[in-house]
């Protein structure tokens, strides 16, 4: 109610910096790992669970392959995965979650419950229960699945910041203008709802990387010689305490990747965030 | 002998004053206005007065009320005060009122806390809620001690919210914007029982608003702040209709023209 | 030669108590009409109606003569380049992610009026009384005062021969609201105006006919002055007697 501007402080978080630095690092490895990698995967010619060393830069696995090789390449599926489910899980959560949105009350209730159920089942176990509609364990597979799974809770983030939206005056203002629906939801709505769906897409995806870690653990995630971290987890089970760093590596770059992103999340809402233009 | 006493008060956050070296007082029964637009740090200066400021903001300077330092007292001491010394009426009743308890419990509240603290019985909680009820003119009390606040009109909750700050027995009222949310014939009903009142009891008012024309019915001397400092003070009706300060001549001069056009003067 | 006519109008929503009861009045072209009442006057639900957001469940409304069929596409948007609207709230009434000269010229891109746009947004926005280097900013740079500028500038960018203001000063400090109500009669010299308050003072500054709602019907209606002179209503003198008046400057008031 006054007349003059609201002043608005920009908060530069060196946290955030913290967040990009470690996920801008695996990112890197990953991408190197298309075009270079020390070994070529498959590589037997190892020793058998070698210690780090000048040669292996991890050591080697069970059967004498590189695992510094298989860590570059679990960050490429890694990346891969986090990015796939969350490209599906959000594409069908934002659509239903705006369709819900716009529900009249009933069906409105009706599918609020619809989206509450699901999120209660764990994302894991929709996960397998895809895996095995699917009859088969493939990387694919495991992103259609940990999307579908992550798919509800950005469908019931989605409908109550599309609700939001839509008590604002602004968009009876476009009605008035003559703006179709249509037009609204792109133009009004995704724009204002985006800042904290980011985040909430951003922390998905370091879900979504556990998840498929997870899922590689059981042996449900991509077969051989697909090298997640997850499958690295598995093999290091049963020589954890001969050969530790077969699993403490791909453990603590499961935790890098995790922590990254979520430090990351933090800081993209203050990227999207309309009122901190121009300032 | 005075009831409140502001000296030099100034409310700083890291990057703002908010409110800048402001100085008043009020005596015992006496009728206090405050005139400010949003911004002007009005609402600020009755938090402060009652030791609730929320935390970010740093008050320096000296406000005593009944005879009690309220800037840097400990929360016990406040406690104290809020109830005995000073009792609050806010603008927006939804927001101030419970919205899951009903309203007889709510105004019992307040009751039963004076109660214990003069050391009386607590059984005649009943009858005083019952007594309150009817001095803030509320009709039908029966339906109204196990209403809830969604159930009953704007006007019907302001009246509880005054009988809850009257339970405590205060000698300083504080009321900040108590009409604004409300329809004007509601507007005009609640002027006149705050008045009726504090004048029955003796009771000092704290009137705050941006409405020029209820502070001038209300208040007998008051002060107009803008942007955090007074700019201007004196009695009511020569604030009003004699300003001095250049701001004060802009705002009475809008009041005025709605008046004129409501008197056919366009 | 009237512009809008609103016959025996009735509305509930849904089962519920009828929200607005046989409501008929008249706007005439080039009037300003003052639509007075409190909370659950019905009001707002009579804009959304002239607004076209909801239809009327009884009755009819006709402007320029035609009958107003919410539900016809094409007829609606005819209607909305001849009717636009400001709204209460300055700081949702402009979404926060879109540049000002967006926001302006978004009933001339919805309703596909032909013209240069970025010109006509620019005459808008100085005849409210910013200065064009508002269209590249943000809303969040602006007062609640120059928001419902621009709110005002978007409204007549299409140059509608109807203007529906819904409370469109109340939530402006005092000092902002003379300034804005000055604004809307110079803007209403060129069109028809509709303005709902509860705010008596402002319909009697800015309005030549009043209509007074009290749950649901009209209570009353004429020209201001009339009204302001000899109510006839109850509920109107009620009203009138209820506003708080500024000392008298001959005799300081004493406060009864």
């Amino acid at each position: 109610m006054s007349d003059t501007a609201a002043p608005a402080t920009r908060r530069s978080n060196p946290i955030h910096w913290l967040g990009y630095g470690l996920v801008g690092v695996i990112v890197l490895i990953g991408l190197i790992s298309f075009v270079w990698t020390p070994y070529p995967l498959s590589d037997m010619a190892g020793g058998r669970l070698e210690a780090p060393s000048w040669e292996h830069w991890a050591g080697t696995d069970r059967l004498g392959r590189d695992l510094f090789t298989q860590l570059m390449i679990g960050a490429r599926i890694a990346l891969v995965v986090g990015c796939g489910a969350v490209l599906i899980g959000g594409s069908i959560g934002v659509v239903t979650g705006v369709l819900a949105a716009f529900a009249t009350r009933f069906a409105d209730d009706a599918l609020a419950a619809v989206f509450d159920i699901l999120i209660a089942f764990p994302t894991l176990l929709i996960a397998m229960l895809v895996v095995a509609a699917r009859e088969e364990a493939s990387l694919g597979t495991a992103i259609l699945a940990l999307g579908i799974g992550l798919s509800p809770i950005v469908g019931r983030v989605t409908r109550i910041l599309t609700k939001r939206v839509l008590s604002q005056d602004y968009i009876t203002a476009a009605r008035v203008s003559g703006t179709g629906w249509g037009a609204i939801v792109i133009w009004h709505v995704l724009p204002n709802i985006a800042p904290f769906l980011g985040v909430n897409l951003a922390l998905q995806f370091g879900l979504a990387v556990m998840a498929e870690a997870s899922l590689s653990y059981l042996g449900l995630g991509a077969p051989p010689p697909n090298a997640s971290w997850g499958r690295m987890l598995q093999e290091a089970q049963g020589t954890v305490y001969t050969a530790p760093w077969g699993a403490v590596l791909p453990g603590l770059a499961l935790f890098v990747l995790v922590i990254g992103v979520n430090l990351l999340a933090d800081s993209l809402r203050d990227r999207f965030d309309p009122t901190r233009r121009e300032r | 002998m005075t009831l409140l006493s502001v000296e030099n008060l100034t409310l700083a956050t890291r990057d703002a004053r908010l409110v800048e070296d402001l100085s008043f007082t009020i005596a015992p029964g006496e009728r206090f206005g405050l005139i400010g637009e949003s911004g002007s740090g009005k609402s600020l200066t009755s938090l402060a007065v009652t030791g609730l400021l929320p935390q970010a903001i740093r008050a320096t300077g000296r406000i005593t009320l009944d005879g009690t330092e309220v800037t840097g007292a400990p929360e016990s001491r406040l406690t104290a005060l809020r109830g005995s010394a000073v009792a609050t009426v806010f603008q927006e009743p939804l927001t101030a009122l419970d919205p899951l308890m009903p309203l007889g419990r709510q105004i019992a509240g307040p009751v039963r806390r004076r109660l214990k603290r003069e050391g009386a019985d607590t059984a005649a909680v009943a009858a005083e809620v019952r007594a309150l009820m009817e001095q803030v003119r509320l009709p039908d009390p029966d339906r109204l001690l196990r209403a809830y606040p969604h159930e009953v009109s704007g006007g019907q909750r302001q009246r509880v919210a005054i009988a809850m700050a009257l339970a405590c027995r205060p000698k300083l009222l504080i009321a900040d914007e108590p009409t604004t949310a409300l329809d004007v014939t509601t507007q005009a009903e609640i002027v006149t029982l705050l008045l009726d009142l504090v004048r029955e009891r003796g009771i000092a008012l704290l009137f705050i608003s941006h409405d020029l024309a209820v502070v001038g019915q209300v208040a007998e001397r008051v002060m107009v702040m803008r942007h955090g400092r007074a700019v201007e003070s004196g009695t009511a009706a020569q604030v009003l209709t004699a300003p001095r300060d250049e701001y004060t001549r802009t705002l009475v001069a809008a009041a005025r023209r709605f008046d004129d056009a409501l008197e056919g003067r366009g | 030669m009237t512009l809008l006519q609103v016959e025996n109008v009735g509305f509930a929503y849904g089962k519920g108590r009828a929200v607005l009861e046989d409501i008929s009045f008249d706007v005439p072209r080039g009037a300003n009409v003052g639509l007075v009442g409190e909370s659950g006057s019905g009001k707002s639900t009579l804009l959304r109606l002239l607004l076209g957001l909801d239809s009327p469940q009884r009755g009819r409304i006709l402007f320029d003569g035609a009958p107003l069929d919410a539900r016809d596409r094409g007829y609606m948007r005819g209607y909305r380049r001849q009717v636009q609207a400001v709204f209460q709230d300055p700081y949702s009434s402009l979404n926060p992610a879109h540049r000002i000269r967006r926001i302006v010229t978004e009933p001339l891109r919805s309703l596909k009026i032909p013209g240069d746009h970025r010109q006509m947004a620019e005459a808008a926005i100085t005849s409210v009384g910013l200065t064009p280097d508002t269209l590249d900013r943000y809303p969040h740079q602006f007062s609640g005062g120059q928001r419902q500028r621009i709110a005002i500038a978007r409204a007549i960018v299409a140059r509608p021969a109807l203007l529906l203001a819904d409370e469109a000063v109340s939530a402006l400090d005092l000092s902002t609201r003379v300034r804005v109500v000055d604004l809307f009669r110079q803007i209403a010299r060129d069109m028809t105006m509709v303005f709902v308050s509860h705010d008596m003072g402002v319909v009697a500054a800015l309005c030549d006919r009043i209509v007074v709602l009290d749950r649901g019907r009209i209570v009353e209606a004429g020209d201001t002055a009339a009204i302001l002179k000899n109510p006839q209503h109850p509920y109107t003198q009620s009203l009138l007697s209820s506003i708080p008046r500024m000392p008298d400057a001959a005799q300081p008031q004493d406060p009864t």
